[in-house]
């Protein structure tokens, strides 16, 4: 399956990735209504990680074996047909399962919301099923990220 | 302290944050290279140290709400006619550090630019003018001495053969280059944009003085490589891999002033294809130490010439100054294939301010009175004149190459294509747009894939609206242009000036 490609030789930690991210997840689709109405600040299902010059955005990798499914208690996470590995925040009890067994930190507890559960990078689904591209490819101003459909599925297949 | 220095308190710009607007996403935080902007974690407020902002607009550009606008700050120093608000703070500065004011970019004086002062000539009625949509248009060129003249052979089978053996040429299918910008000033990703939209574009790009890196021999055959007065990165390979050689003798940003990049700046890499020591200073002085006498120059063209078998073009560039046709006649009879004209509101990574400013004179003016000196020698023929410094527009490249030039390199308009916003900072090694600097923080942002197709866009604009404006004088070559004055006139010059030009005034 496609995921978003993570190219780490051009991120450069603009956060863009992020905003978009909340904004498409959010009922306004509007970044400042998102963040200061809707109270999504830190919902990004992408996270920029920043080390002296190194920088990236990781998201879910949809694991083929997706360890957060198998920590999960209550049946929230299921890898759907086409490949995508969704996790359905209201079927999640926040017993944060998958937060300790996703091995790349992508699955976050929402700590401070109202209600208790877990989210990660659903890939989209809705963009995609409308032909369009992740929130978070489409933000980035710097092709950091990239969602090829022609690429296959290996880690770090990205290479100049 | 909560004193602050004049030239720190009357800063240049503000940094004006919406706060609304603003989603504490932190990205223009992490943007800003001159420490100008903070999270204030416990007020989570961004802060900015206003009196930091160079005004690169880099945070303006990447903030994802629209919340930022920099804007010059209403109190500046004040300012009249004669004391402008930059002399002020410069004669603060200087107060204050007793040194040399460095800067970059290019000459940012209000003289007068002579392109603005040029009107391009159209057909009506007796002469048709040519749509190039739908009628050849050629801009190819080609740069080389082209020889007084050409002797032909018959073969035995009764076709004609050429005799001569032609001067090396290059051919341009466009007459705009990527002029020369050293590994070490500019970072690779940037250089490898403008080789690989060089390549692309049918066209040459230039290695400055700072050497050939390894990654990028496979677009040298586009290359033209410098030969410096601090011969960085000269060796038979450098040599060898390249479309054609350019010595340099001055750049116009800085005429008669040289290079130095400081140690701290010569990383591993720099270092290598500088062919210097890691952290050494690469000092460029500002003579040859080997040329004192246009005797000594063709002695140099020559070993380079013999160097690489007569088979590449040998370019010289010299700044634009006074007496610049003399200098010009010179350096053609030294052997020279092609003169590089550059005037004195070309770029720089870093020059001191006061030569930047005040030294040197306008391309336009030095292309016109070369092209005629060269002419009433009867050696036009014998050189190429390539015109850089100051080249803002596809108007400027036609007004240049009617005036008298072959072609033109562009750098300014090339940084400007890939983000600069001509803040003046290049000297820092602190750009925040990723392209005069080598903090690998910084580089990266410039993917060679972007920037190669923002190069090659500018290009091909710039190249499609000139041949619009050929088109509509009726010309359907760029040859037919080439010194043809008639089709300019002045406006708002003395006659002294349009006759220095060797142009009409409009209305003649
Ligand atoms: S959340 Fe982690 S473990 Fe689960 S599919 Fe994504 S990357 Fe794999
Ligand atoms: S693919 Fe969509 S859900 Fe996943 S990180 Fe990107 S924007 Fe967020
Ligand atoms: S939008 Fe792209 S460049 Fe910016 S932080 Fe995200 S991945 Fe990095
Ligand atoms: S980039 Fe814009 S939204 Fe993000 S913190 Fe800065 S001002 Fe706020
Ligand atoms: S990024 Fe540039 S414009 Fe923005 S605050 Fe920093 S120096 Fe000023």
């Amino acid at each position: 399956m496609q995921k978003v490609v993570i190219v780490e030789d051009f991120c450069i930690a603009c956060y863009n990735c992020e905003v978009a991210c909340v904004a498409t997840h959010s009922r306004s689709e509007e970044p400042i209504k998102a963040y200061k109405r809707e109270n999504l600040r830190g919902r990004s299902n992408a996270l920029v990680e920043v080390n002296g010059p190194i920088a990236f955005s990781a998201m879910c990798r949809h694991c083929k074996h997706p360890w957060c499914l198998d920590t999960c208690i209550s049946g929230a996470i299921q890898r759907l047909d086409n490949g995508i590995v969704y996790l359905d925040e209201e079927r999640c009890v926040g017993c944060w399962g998958c937060v300790l067994g996703c091995p790349y930190g992508v699955a976050h507890p929402n700590l401070k919301g109202e209600e208790k559960h877990a989210f990660k990078c659903d890939l989209c689904i809705d963009r995609l099923e409308a032909g369009l591209k992740p929130a978070c490819v489409e933000a980035c101003p710097n092709k950091a990220l990239i969602y090829d459909e022609t690429m296959e599925e290996t880690e770090g297949a990205y290479n100049r | 302290m909560l004193y602050k220095k004049p030239q720190i308190q009357y800063y240049p710009y503000i940094v004006q944050r919406d706060d609304y607007k603003c989603v504490r996403c932190l990205g223009c935080v992490e943007q800003c290279s001159y420490d100008a902007t903070f999270y204030d974690e416990e007020l989570d407020v961004i802060w900015n140290k206003h009196e930091a902002c160079v005004g690169c607009k880099r945070c303006e550009a990447m903030c994802p709400t629209d919340a930022i606008k920099i804007v010059p700050n209403p109190s500046r120093p004040y300012e009249h006619g004669s004391w402008k608000w930059d002399l002020v703070m410069d004669a603060y500065l200087q107060a204050n550090t007793g040194s040399i004011i460095i800067t970059g970019i290019g000459n940012d004086k209000p003289y007068r630019v002579y392109f603005d002062h040029l009107l391009i000539d159209a057909c009506q009625v007796t002469n048709p003018s040519i749509d190039p949509l739908r009628e050849p248009m050629e801009l190819r060129t080609f740069l080389g001495r082209k020889g007084q003249r050409i002797e032909l052979d018959e073969t035995v089978d009764g076709n004609l053969a050429l005799k001569t053996r032609l001067a090396p040429q290059l051919q341009l299918e466009t007459p705009i280059m990527f002029s020369a910008m050293s590994y070490g000033s500019i970072n690779l990703n940037f250089q490898e944009s403008m080789a690989r939209a060089a390549v692309q574009l049918g066209t040459y790009w230039n290695t400055g003085e700072g050497g050939l890196h390894k990654r990028l021999y496979p677009y040298a055959g586009s290359g033209i490589v410098q030969v410096a007065s601090g011969r960085f990165g000269v060796s038979r390979d450098y040599l060898k891999a390249a479309a054609a050689v350019e010595i340099k003798i001055g750049q116009g940003a800085k005429p008669g002033i040289g290079g130095h990049l400081p140690g701290e700046k010569v990383n591993a890499d720099i270092a290598e294809t500088r062919m210097i020591p890691r952290g050494s200073d690469a000092i460029s002085p500002a003579p040859h130490h080997d040329i004192y006498s246009i005797e000594d120059l063709r002695q140099l063209i020559y070993a380079i010439k013999e160097a690489t078998r007569y088979e590449k073009p040998v370019f010289v560039k010299i700044a634009a100054v006074h007496n610049i046709a003399a200098i010009a006649s010179g350096v053609a009879r030294a052997g020279a294939d092609v003169i590089v004209l550059d005037g004195f509101r070309g770029g720089t990574g870093a020059a001191p301010k006061v030569v930047r400013d005040h030294v040197g004179i306008p391309v336009e003016v030095a292309i016109a009175v070369v092209d005629k000196r060269l002419r009433d020698e009867g050696m036009r023929n014998e050189v190429s004149i390539v015109a850089t410094g100051g080249i803002r527009s596809s108007a400027d490249v036609i007004k240049a190459i009617a005036l008298g030039a072959d072609a033109i390199y562009i750098a300014t308009a090339a940084m400007l294509a890939i983000g600069c916003t001509l803040c003046q900072t290049c000297n820092t090694g602190r750009c925040a747009w990723g392209i005069t600097t080598n903090d690998p923080r910084l580089a990266r942002r410039q993917n060679p894939e972007i920037a190669t197709e923002q190069l090659a866009n500018l290009v091909k604009g710039w190249s499609h609206e000139m041949k619009e404006m050929l088109g509509a004088m009726g010309i359907n070559s760029i040859e037919s242009l080439k010194g043809n004055r008639l089709r300019l006139r002045t406006i708002g010059l003395s006659e002294k000036e349009s006759e220095i030009l060797g142009v009409l005034p409009a209305g003649m």
